[in-house]
């Protein structure tokens, strides 16, 4: 074990972050897929219909106990990935090839790229303080996060321009003004957080592992609620998810920008979609639900030194890493609950929603806030 | 904070497009080959051959918003310093809380403007 540590501990800081980085690409791009085909059994469940249960390789069709995985479609993951990469890969002859080559890749770069500053776990150090799993522990948190995932808009925009077809072409233009319009709500919901997380005498903040360490009492969703709900519902349209499903909308767009695309170009986006959806539930998480303490006013290092966890930082760290993502992938089912409960909304009543109820909501979510916390900080 | 504290940013995006256009070249080697034909080169518009311009005209609503997207962004981009020092500066008795009322009091006011002049209006 410690011979591992050392081992790592000489490498090279920049083969340090390759591998960090391979490690976490390794568990989003997967997850990506995986999401389509819960996505699929979840649909299935509310629909009261089995789902996909059919496929099964013939060469572990043996394993006994290997029926509850059939039936629960696990292998129909391999055969959707097998089927992207050798069905054919069509490039219609008047697109505009380099942007119609680009847009996926410009699509993922974000995708991959949010989760840099998103802290995933945590483990205590031998000082006994709490140090974050997360490629980069960078004071920019949240603000690189709006940065970098509001970019994926350009691959939307990419893909409908350079499919030179009009439906392509309508999901594109659609979805670039109702992404920039929830950003705005999204930003000012998260401002109360940050506006309690900086002390006085701090340094200024906006990381994330800094809003998670001030939850270790009350979690920000508890007494800042209306935030949290700003904030989910900016989340659902900036990931293009029904009900703000204008980007693909294949009731009216047959599939939006994404119409011409098909093999595993499609899968990419569709790859940047859950991946949006993963990043956001866990910023959500971070900002809102306390982050990887398990409950309210029962902060992770309560919980290490009950399970005598204090002197073991993998164990603690994968404890962390699985409260996390527990909560995360609820969000995730939220997403696909929220799919087959709600109807489609007409592209008017989405931009009215954003620019007429939920960012004047943001803005006097904020100012109640800002009296608050000046009524509080003013009082002692 | 150096740069290099930035660096997984950069190893992430080298990442990310170099599998990312592994993966698309994986698909062009591995996928089928088929013919190509003149009804599978022409736009997909639900079966019908597509008539006039791809391109077509769009509403000048997409342009209106952007650039109200552009005004408000930037007055929001303003208020994340403000988060920085806001409890700093009220417990040192610095005014802070009644220039950022009338901040967001310019800020609202161009919204009602905005809602007034009908520039959110989408059904017409």
């Amino acid at each position: 074990m410690t011979a591992v540590i050392e081992l790592w501990s000489g490498l090279h800081p920049l083969l340090q972050a390759v591998i960090k980085g391979l490690a976490v690409i390794g568990v989003m791009f997967p997850f990506g897929g995986a999401c389509s085909l819960i996505e699929r059994k979840v649909s299935a469940w509310m629909q009261g219909r089995p789902g996909p249960n059919r496929a099964l390789p013939f060469w572990v069709a043996w394993v006994p106990g290997i029926g509850l995985l059939q039936r629960l479609g696990v292998f129909h993951l391999m055969a959707d990935g097998g089927k992207m990469f050798f069905k054919e890969d069509p490039v219609p002859g008047h697109v505009n090839k380099f942007y119609f080559y680009l847009a996926p890749v410009v699509g993922m770069i974000p995708a991959l790229t949010t989760v840099t500053v998103v802290p995933f776990g945590a483990y205590l150090n031998e000082a006994g303080k709490m140090v974050p799993l997360v490629l980069a522990n960078l004071d920019v948190g949240i603000l690189a996060v709006f940065a970098v995932s509001s970019l994926g808009v350009y691959a939307l925009i990419l893909a409908g321009w350079a499919s030179n077809s009009k439906y392509p072409f309508l999901g594109g233009i659609r979805a670039s003004a109702q992404l920039i319009s929830y950003e705005l709500s999204m930003t000012l919901s998260v401002l109360p957080v940050f506006l309690w997380v900086n002390v006085p005498g701090g340094n200024g903040t906006l990381s994330l592992f800094d809003v998670v360490s001030a939850q270790n009492g009350a979690w920000f969703g508890l007494w800042m609620p209306l935030s949290a709900i700003v904030f989910l519902v900016a989340l659902f349209a900036e990931t293009n998810r029904l009900p703000f499903d204008m980007a693909e909308g294949e009731a009216d767009l047959v599939g939006g920008f994404h119409t011409e695309y098909g093999a595993m170009k499609w899968g990419l986006f569709f790859v940047a979609e859950y991946s949006h959806m993963l990043i956001g539930s866990g910023v959500f998480v971070l900002l809102f639900l306390g982050g990887w303490n398990p409950l309210p006013w029962v902060p992770l290092a309560d919980v290490a030194v009950w399970l005598h966890l204090t002197t073991q930082p993998i164990l603690l760290g994968l404890l962390s890493i699985g409260i996390f993502l527990g909560k995360a992938l609820f969000f995730i089912f939220l997403f696909m609950w929220v799919r087959w409960t709600v109807p489609r909304f007409r592209y008017d009543q989405v931009m009215k929603l954003g620019w007429q109820k939920l960012l004047p909501l943001a803005i006097a979510n904020l100012l109640f806030y800002a009296l608050l916390i000046a009524w509080i900080q003013t009082r002692n | 904070m150096s740069y290099a504290a930035y660096l997984p940013f950069l190893v992430q995006i080298v990442l990310a497009a170099g599998i990312t256009g592994g993966v698309i070249l994986a698909s062009q080697l591995l996928g089928q080959r088929a013919l190509g034909s003149k009804i599978k080169d022409a736009a997909y518009e639900c079966g019908i051959l597509s008539d006039g311009s791809t391109h077509t005209r769009f509403s000048v609503k997409f342009y209106v918003t952007a650039m109200l997207f552009i005004l408000f962004d930037i007055e929001v981009v303003f208020l994340i310093p403000w988060t920085f020092v806001y409890r700093d500066f009220l417990a040192q008795n610095i005014a802070i809380l009644s220039p950022m009322l009338f901040f967001l009091f310019v800020l609202v006011l161009g919204l009602f403007y905005e809602v007034k002049k009908g520039a959110l209006e989408w059904e017409k």
